[in-house]
């Protein structure tokens, strides 16, 4: 129970950016979360599992993917402004150099067809993993009615009627939020249900 | 260069829609990086971020190769930047001010009421992609099984995109 109540530890800015160049390096194929999760609660213990979960709150409410909100936060929690930077920096560089040179190589060969041809195989490989993603999210966080309505709503506008992302997610995310709204029964549940499925 | 400005605006708006994840914000990538600034083709914008799913890091690194593509380096970290600082300057705040938002009645409606939206945006995001990439019987296959084997096994989703290129090198040429 000790750790469960240990403050934030301080740690030094290079340790930090260690750290995280290291999960920015080895992540690949995604899921994130649990590559920092095992970093910074299981091996360092820098942070505790609630704390990791309030952080995992706070990232998904905004915009911003999961992986750079995650390493702001935890590099704030452990190291303050400059940890913040040396956090995201090293979550971002590897994949940075990574994409950029995966850009030039693209620029060069692209058009080859033995690329084109593999790059088609990617593609409908992406489209089978991240389907996969959001039904195992989905299935984890659709309750009742509403959250099902919310979800049709925002695909039919985005890909039916063609509303534009941003308008859809005014309107649908209004109407979500109102119907989630204070004084409602189930708005007294801490985490939703994805947040908890992604620890 | 010209179109550095345009990368740094265009990307920037973009990170805005990443409510839950980055497939949300792809129509509307697809819309101004193909439709309106014509920097891209339907396909190659396709071919990047899919390569992007390989990459380490926040799978929406692909913004740099996208960059890179339409103003060389100079777009490359002019798209990073623009994609990744001004939601991380936000992210920073909020997380500052956190324990005050903790009690905040409005805090859990925000936060369940904009789960299913999240999901909704991206499931529409990725209707949108497999429009373009899921062309025939092979790539509709190779999408199948790659969704059967990421929800049924353990193995590492950067290994089933590498099987994806190799089915296509064999059965898409």
């Amino acid at each position: 129970m000790t750790t469960q109540a240990s403050p934030p530890r301080k740690v030094s800015v290079a340790d930090i950016f260690v750290t995280f160049l290291i999960i920015g390096a080895t992540s690949f194929g995604g899921g994130v979360v649990a590559y920092l999760r095992n970093a910074l609660v299981t091996k360092k213990q820098w942070l505790d599992d609630n704390r990791f979960l309030e952080l995992m709150s706070i990232s998904n409410t905004l915009p911003g993917l999961n992986a750079t909100n995650m390493s702001i936060l935890a590099g704030d929690r452990v190291g303050g402004t400059a940890g913040s930077i040396a956090a995201m920096v090293g979550m971002c560089l590897p994949g940075f150099i990574f994409m950029t040179v995966a850009g030039i190589l693209y620029g060069e060969h692209g058009d080859r067809p033995l690329v084109t041809a593999a790059l088609r195989g990617v593609a409908a490989a992406a489209v089978g993993l991240l389907g996969a993603t959001w039904y195992q999210i989905g299935k984890k966080s659709v309750k009742g009615f509403y959250d099902a309505f919310f979800i049709l709503a925002a695909v039919l506008m985005v890909n039916h009627y063609k509303v534009s992302v941003p308008i859809a997610l005014l309107i649908v995310g209004a109407l979500s939020i109102f119907a989630h709204r204070p004084a409602k029964a189930h708005t007294t549940e801490k985490d939703p249900e994805w947040i908890r499925f992604l620890r | 260069m010209d179109q550095i400005p345009a990368i740094a605006r265009v990307f920037a708006y973009l990170s805005l829609l990443t409510i839950g994840g980055g497939m949300a914000a792809y129509p509307e990538m697809r819309t101004l990086v193909v439709d309106v600034h014509h920097w891209l083709t339907g396909q190659q914008i396709i071919h990047i971020y899919s390569v992007g799913q390989m990459a380490p890091g926040p799978n929406m690194m692909m913004v740099a190769a996208m960059g890179e593509r339409i103003g060389g380096l100079a777009g490359a970290v002019v798209a990073a930047l623009a994609f990744f600082v001004p939601t991380g300057v936000l992210t920073f705040a909020v997380g500052r001010a956190w324990h005050r938002l903790a009690n905040w009645p409005w805090r859990a409606a925000i936060q369940n009421g904009l789960a299913p939206v999240a999901i909704g945006l991206a499931v529409a995001g990725l209707v949108t992609f497999g429009r373009g990439s899921i062309t025939g019987w092979v790539t509709a296959a190779i999408g199948v099984i790659v969704f059967a084997a990421t929800i049924h096994t353990k193995i590492n989703p950067a290994l089933l995109i590498l099987g994806g290129a190799i089915v296509g090198v064999i059965a898409l040429r």
